[in-house]
């Protein structure tokens, strides 16, 4: 497939003895929006991780526009740069304003002039709700306004691929739907997505593909409609049964 | 008291010599020491397997041997490994850094240690280099964390010069045992030396809470 962004092939990864990844496979367009799904301690997160190389897989490849990521002289800050990553606990800087944890990076390592990256900054804000924000420190900011800022700031380097690790999940109920407003909208956009997340019917709503991963592998996958109606693999309707 | 206005009126000028050295040798050892340590914690945290336990091994020497132990030993043994003069200031100097490098490293570790995991993974996601991780985002929070302990480190640094006293270095202890010997009003100098210790501590103390309040700003 020629607009295929990311090749996964036999991924492994151990931590010591334990092994946590077992061998997934699978490949995901450009524009598609991914989500992966499963039981805690299956292994997505750990997936998700990989991808971006906060994990090195202990086996296996991962091509990124057909270039292999997992040799030892691949340029990782290089690569990150092109990846944009949004955590469970947002970690956005608390030493510095909602701007400045946005222009940090274009401005340190794209070497963009200060005032156009506090422009495009201001303009991402604009699109999140937090424009009004710009020169507060995050303590200030709620849960779901932290989250929006750091999907923001990981959005401020242009990225091609955003990955979502379970963005929702610290999160108070009430302050899930602005995230996932969010992440929708970007959806909508054209982003390339993979997306850790319990939130089931927003997988089911936005997703091209689910994958279900449970120990270490991916157990199943396939558009949304059929992962969630009428899953085959047996761990998977286990899951969903429980779940849904 | 009479004894003492009358004692600091004829040694103002030894007391103040004495406070002049204890500045100095403070000074060369706070900077000089955090600098050392710096690059100690650096060789400590870092990729490099036998820079680590070197530093371990430092560490765990300095700060398991009593201090004037060690200042004995750099007196005596220094002069014999260097090829040039070097007074008996200088060998004390040295053996203060190096002891409080020991300490200062250990706060630094701490420090960086203490900021949270998310912010490391965070600041590598957006593809900032190894450098701008530390220099940028880890550092400026550690900051935070080590600045509190170390001045207390210093403060103890201070005091700790007293030590050099015992090999005659000019500093404030010394001129409490010069007046001492030559005029025999023990508790009287030695009060003199205490209230001046003091007032340089209590100053010291208070320009750190400054500066960790500005810190702060932030929180």
């Amino acid at each position: 497939m020629t607009n295929e962004i990311l090749r996964v092939e036999n991924l492994k990864k151990s931590f010591g003895k334990l092994e946590v990844l077992k061998g997934a496979t699978t490949a995901i367009r450009q524009g598609e929006v991914v989500s992966v799904i499963g039981p805690s301690g299956g292994g997505k997160s750990t997936f998700l991780r990989c991808l971006n190389l906060l994990e090195q897989p202990t086996e296996g490849r991962i091509y990124f526009k057909g270039q292999d990521i997992t040799q030892k002289n691949l340029d990782i800050c290089q690569y990150r740069r092109k990846i944009g990553m949004v955590f469970q606990s947002f970690n956005v800087f608390p030493h510095m304003s909602v701007l400045e944890n946005i222009t940090l990076a274009p401005i340190l390592e794209k070497k963009i002039p200060k005032a156009q990256a506090t422009e495009e900054a201001m303009a991402l804000l604009g699109r999140v709700g937090l424009t009004d924000k710009a020169d507060e420190y995050p303590r200030k900011l709620s849960g779901g306004q932290k989250q929006r800022l750091s999907i923001v700031r990981a959005l401020a380097m242009r990225p091609e691929v955003m990955l979502f690790d379970e963005p929702t999940s610290a999160l108070d109920p009430e302050m899930v739907k602005e995230v996932l407003g969010v992440i929708g909208d970007l959806a909508k956009s054209g982003m390339t997505i993979v997306i850790v997340t319990h939130e089931m019917a927003f997988a089911r709503k936005i997703s091209d593909r689910v994958l279900f991963i449970s120990d270490g592998v991916i157990k199943e996958e396939g558009s949304p409609d059929v992962m969630f109606t009428c899953p085959r693999d047996p761990s998977t309707i286990r899951f969903l049964s429980m779940v849904l | 008291m009479d004894k003492i206005v009358k004692l600091w009126a004829k040694y103002s000028a030894v007391f103040l010599s004495g406070l002049g050295g204890t500045l100095w040798i403070s000074a060369v050892t706070v900077l000089c020491g955090t600098l050392l340590g710096m690059l100690v914690a650096l060789m400590r945290m870092g990729r490099c397997k036998a820079l680590n336990t070197l530093s371990d091994i430092y560490i765990e020497v300095l700060r398991g041997t009593p201090i004037l132990l060690q200042l004995y030993f750099f007196w005596i043994g220094l002069p014999k490994i260097v090829p040039f003069e070097l007074s008996d200031t200088a060998c004390i100097v040295v053996a203060l850094v190096i002891n409080s490098s020991a300490y200062v490293s250990e706060i630094i570790r701490a420090g960086i240690n203490a900021v949270d995991k998310g912010q490391w993974e965070a600041a590598k996601s957006i593809g900032l280099s190894n450098t701008h991780v530390m220099t940028r985002v880890i550092l400026p929070q550690a900051v935070k964390n080590i600045l509190p302990a170390l001045g207390n480190e210093f403060i103890s640094t201070v005091k700790g010069t007293s030590l050099a006293s015992v090999f005659f270095v000019g500093e404030l202890m010394t001129s409490y045992k010069s007046v001492q010997s030559a005029t025999f009003l023990a508790l009287q100098s030695l009060t003199i030396v205490g209230v001046i210790y003091f007032m340089l501590n209590f100053l010291l103390s208070k320009l750190l809470k400054l500066l960790e309040r500005r810190l702060m700003v932030s929180d």
